[in-house]
């Protein structure tokens, strides 16, 4: 969802060279392992979560539950934009959701229905994210 | 029409018959209560043009007796070619709306006009201020003996279509061949019911009593033209033909058929389509003016002959007609709501105009088509040869259009349509000739013309959307005006109209690909080409804005893939791919996906098929036939792909394109080697296409089909490229395509040796690759080409443009440059790391998966045997015994 630059005052803890999930921060995979604008699942628990490495170097956090199919497949929908929001399209049936809000923004004729979204920090070259889904 | 207070409270008989609906509507004095009857396509109008104008005040009670949501049952026969019952659904949200109370699947049984009101076949008595009658029609069937054995049928509801389409499945099955079946009635709907049959695989013919097809519209020529494209589609027709009585067996079903001249027939199962009967019981029973042909009697209010009940749709009877057509229907249905909302209105007549719309065969009539006013004159062009009838009919003076016919070739219609009663503008002939519908010009359409029939949409109404709200293009004209949002026949001319006055006011028709970039398709491609640039990045800085889409990502891979040959995951390419070229695999419901090795032609060895079989069984897959004569392998998970490319490649073959828009198969008969009638090697020609195009990405999808004599078992000409053998040389067909709109390819040249063949393809592909909008077919795409077909020939044969040596560069490009794109990948590190399924667990299965046994295979699980309902299922991978 957001991005904080190591600079920002992370949640205690954070920054340090622990790998361990300080507080309910997860350490989840370099920023290394990441591809720009080629998402790639994750599990966080129980959940299955997709991570979006951007352009401008930005990292989010969105469900990989594609609300519409009922698969695990956001982290395979192609990345871009529409007008200023960054977006993925589900590979499946083609909704598109904002990758900050998971808002569905292109519902293909369907009930609206968004993704749930984490919080997300990227701290040197780790990423971590916040294992509460807003 | 207002209501006054008394009329609207009273409340008779309220002890009598309790009721929630009636009751709760008239708590509030300022509610008018209106009760529709039928919840069909004129009824769905009605609402919707009564409750986006009027107040929180109406309260609508509308009652159905089909157990479903008003549907669009012009378009039923699309139900066939794959469309749910949930596609068909109109517009749920005027249902929805909270004025609006839905009793869906109970009848109106009787109307008390003293009480003013309506009791339901369940007991649910509702009280109405004014009351509409939609009830539609009913199909008829024919009055012989035997009419309602098993396996006969009618063709009007979803109801019908579905019990149809499950008897003809089981009946198949029992009797382990495809079924003869008989569509007794040829007019327009008889057509779209033996398409329909055929589509099911039935052997259709078509009877009708009178002399001719479509007899209602269409003169004897016409009829005779019609016929010959019927058949030609391989549906036999019966004229002059009346059938006497219905065979069964002694089980009961349907086996044959008597006509009147002592003739009999096999048949396995009957479709009715002879004609609708208005469902005028109601009216009957309230002693409402009732048509002694049937239908209740109205006026041009729409109002029956009691003032507080009206009738709109089949149902009612102008004039002493009633039409079996949605657009005089829709015209009622506003003219009602109009006149409850106060305004003033009047159903001007009924315009009969109609287009068949069974694919692959092009019939319209409409305005005066016999020429019954006097002193009308006939314009006609018959080419019998082509199969094309035209005619005109002009007033005395030869200079206003009264009507007409257009048969094989309809594509006028949109055009002429609108100028009915109007001033024909420039010679006759010019709309008769081949091209005539794309030459006739819209500009001088007056604003009072109808161009859209369906919804009443005039040609100023449209002008207005793009001059007043801002509209740019089809889609929002569509949203806008509702213009071409029935029938469809009417968007080209629609889509002349806007371009004509965007022309007008300096801008032009938008064909921008998508928000990012202000290009089509074939600007980009051109672009692209002539900058140089090859990456996504530098061709958006540089042509577009933003970041891209799921629209232009894939159309740029495609372009690049052609420029440049580079593989599909290189780099950032990998990150424009499309669902499937994503990972090179097709997709599943479940996220997973199916992997189909490349068998071209559809030869295989046996140690082949060996090889398939273990590795789906080491996998888990579940294994089917492809209709591209290959073998689809099911339920891989990502994480998986890799390693069974590896087991196919370490046994010598690749796995194959089944998805993405890119040459799929060749499809190939057995040909000359083993077939008693094969002229040519089918075969060895299609392994030579299939390895010669492989590979190729392209504006749609791609296939090929090689048949090795006239017989065309490979059905070749139902492909985008079709060869077909003969005694002296090859016969190409471009073209053809299956799904939603078939399409039969049609001749582009005759008599090729193996060079002139390769060469023929060579250009026609790289063309079309070059030069085509995105998701557009090839048969669009050379219809629409400067000169159509003939144009094309002079592309590829005299190099008219001079760019023949472009293309067969391009071309020897793609051949030379192809490479096993999956091979590819499992040679490069950087490439695999996208096939772990978790960053942080790169090979731990995707939890949700889960899988039951069906038939001896595995099948996604359903939601409900999830949930545990006892049936077996397994995670990622399941044991199946055998
Ligand atoms: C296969 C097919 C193709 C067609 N193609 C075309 C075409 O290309 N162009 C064209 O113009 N037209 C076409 N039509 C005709 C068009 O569909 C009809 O003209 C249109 O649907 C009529 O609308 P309606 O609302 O009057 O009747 P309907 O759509 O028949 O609706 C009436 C509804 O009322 C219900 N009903 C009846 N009595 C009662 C009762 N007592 N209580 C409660 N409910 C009741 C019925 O069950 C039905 O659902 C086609 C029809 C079919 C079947
Ligand atoms: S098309 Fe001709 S050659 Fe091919 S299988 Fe049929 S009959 Fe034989």
């Amino acid at each position: 969802m957001t991005l904080m630059d190591s600079p920002t005052p992370l949640a205690p803890g954070i920054g340090l060279a622990s790998s361990e999930p300080v507080t309910d921060w997860v350490r989840v995979c370099d920023v290394a392992d990441l591809e720009v604008e080629r998402g790639r699942a994750a599990l966080l628990g129980d959940a299955q979560i997709a991570l979006f490495l951007l352009h401008d170097g930005r990292v989010h956090a969105v469900s990989n539950f594609d609300p519409y199919s009922r698969a695990n497949v956001i982290s395979r929908g192609i990345v871009g934009s529409r007008a200023d929001r960054p977006t993925v399209a589900s590979p499946m049936y083609k909704q598109v959701f904002d990758l900050r809000t998971g808002a569905c923004l292109d519902t293909q004729g369907k009930e609206p229905m968004s993704l749930p979204t984490w919080p997300v920090a990227v701290d040197g070259r780790r990423v971590l994210v916040q294992s509460v889904s807003q | 029409m207002r209501f006054t207070a008394t009329s609207r409270k009273h409340n008779a008989d309220e002890g009598a018959t309790p009721d929630a609906y009636g009751n709760a509507m008239t708590t509030d004095g300022d509610d008018t209560r209106i009760v529709v009857a039928g919840a069909g396509m004129v009824a769905h109008r009605f609402l919707e043009s009564l409750l986006s104008r009027g107040g929180p005040e109406w309260r609508v009670t509308l009652i159905g007796d089909e157990p479903r949501h008003p549907y669009d049952r012009v378009g039923l026969t699309s139900f066939f070619a794959g469309s749910s019952p949930d596609d068909l659904e109109l517009e749920r949200a005027h249902v929805d709306d909270e004025r609006v109370r839905f009793l869906r699947g109970d009848t109106v049984a009787r109307i008390d006009r003293a009480a003013s009101r309506v009791t339901t076949r369940s007991g649910v008595s509702v009280a109405y201020d004014h009351l509409v009658l939609a009830t539609g029609s009913y199909a008829a069937r024919l009055a012989v003996d035997g009419y309602d054995h098993d396996g006969c049928f009618v063709y009007r509801t979803l109801d019908d279509v579905e019990s149809l389409e499950a008897f003809v499945r089981r009946r198949s099955a029992e009797l382990g061949r495809p079924l003869v079946g008989t569509v007794i009635g040829g007019g327009l709907l008889g057509l779209e019911a033996a398409g329909a049959l055929q589509g099911l695989e039935v052997d259709c013919t078509v009877v009708q009593s009178s002399d001719r097809l479509m007899s209602a519209q269409l003169d004897r020529p016409a009829g005779d033209a019609l016929r010959r494209l019927i058949e030609a589609r391989g549906i036999r027709v019966e004229t002059e033909s009346v059938t006497t009585r219905l065979d069964a067996d002694r089980s009961g079903q349907v086996i044959g058929l008597e006509f009147r001249d002592g003739t009999y027939a096999q048949t396995d199962v009957v479709v009715f389509t002879v004609g609708v009967r208005p469902r005028d019981e109601l009216a009957r029973g309230a002693e409402l003016d009732v048509h002694p042909r049937g239908g209740v009697v109205i006026d041009a209010a729409c109002r029956t002959s009691d003032p507080r009940i009206s009738a709109i749709g089949e149902v009612a009877n102008f004039d002493g007609m009633c039409v079996g057509l949605v657009a005089p229907g829709y015209a009622m249905a506003e003219v009602a709501a109009t006149r409850l909302l106060g305004g003033v209105a009047a159903f001007p007549g009924y315009d009969l105009s109609t287009k068949l719309k069974l694919s692959g065969v092009d019939v319209a009539s409409f305005g005066d088509a016999f020429a019954e006013t006097s002193g009308a004159l006939d314009v006609v062009y018959a080419d019998p040869v082509a199969g094309v009838y035209k005619k005109l009919v002009l007033s005395d003076d030869a200079k206003t259009l009264l009507g007409g016919i257009l048969v094989g070739d309809a594509s006028a219609y949109g055009s002429l349509r609108p100028l009915v009663g109007g001033a024909l503008g420039g010679d006759p002939v010019a709309y008769l000739v081949p091209s005539g519908g794309v030459a006739a010009s819209t500009g001088e359409l007056p604003d009072a013309a109808l161009v859209c029939s369906c919804n009443s949409v005039t040609a100023g109404t449209i002008r207005t959307a793009v001059h007043e709200q801002g509209c740019t293009d089809v889609s929002a004209v569509k949203s806008c005006t509702k213009a071409g949002a029935a029938c469809g026949s009417c968007v080209m001319m629609v889509k002349q109209i806007v371009g004509a006055e965007l022309a007008k006011s300096g801008a032009a028709l938008s064909t921008a690909l998508c928000e990012h970039f202000e290009l089509s398709r074939r600007e980009l491609f051109d672009a692209v080409r002539v900058s140089g640039l090859s990456t996504f990045s530098a061709v958006i800085a540089r042509f577009g804005t933003g970041r891209g889409c799921d629209i232009c990502k894939p159309v740029l891979a495609s372009i690049l893939s052609t420029l440049t040959g580079t593989h599909v995951l290189d780099g950032e390419n990998a990150t424009l791919q499309d669902t499937n070229d994503h990972v090179m695999a097709n997709l599943q419901k479940d996220g997973s996906y199916s992997v189909v090795p490349r068998i071209p032609g559809g030869e295989v060895t046996p140690e082949g098929l060996l090889v398939i079989g273990e590795v789906a069984r080491d996998f888990g897959l579940y294994t089917k036939i492809t209709g591209g004569q290959r073998i689809d392998m099911f339920g891989a998970r990502l994480e998986q792909l890799p390693d069974i490319w590896r087991r196919l490649v370490d046994a010598g073959f690749e796995s194959g394109h089944a998805y993405g828009k890119s040459l799929r198969t060749v499809k190939s008969c057995v040909g000359s080697t083993w077939c008693r009638f094969g002229v040519q090697d089918a075969v060895g020609l299609a392994v030579q296409l299939e390895l010669r195009y492989r590979g190729l990405r392209s504006p749609h999808k791609l296939k090929l089909g090689v048949s090795g004599c006239a017989r065309e078992c490979a059905e070749a000409r139902g492909k985008d490229v079709g060869v077909i053998a003969t005694e002296a040389g090859w016969n190409m067909y471009i073209g053809g395509n299956g799904g939603f709109t078939p399409r039969h390819a049609v001749l582009l040249a005759e008599g090729l040796d193996d060079d002139e063949l390769l060469t023929a393809i060579d250009r026609f592909l790289m063309y079309y690759v070059f030069t085509a909008d995105r998701l557009q077919r090839t048969a669009p795409w050379f219809e629409a080409l400067d000169g159509g077909i003939d144009g094309l020939r002079g592309v590829i044969f005299d190099d008219r443009l001079g760019i023949c040596a472009d293309l067969d560069a391009a071309m020897a490009r793609h051949v030379d440059t192809y490479e096993d794109e999956w091979r590819a990948t499992l040679d490069d590190p950087e490439k695999l790391r996208r096939f772990a399924s978790f960053v942080n667990a790169p090979t731990t299965p995707d939890p949700s998966l889960a899988y039951t046994a069906e038939r001896g295979q595995p099948r996604p699980a359903t939601d409900a045997e999830r949930l545990g309902s006892g049936v077996p299922i397994a995670g990622t991978t399941l044991e199946v015994r055998r």
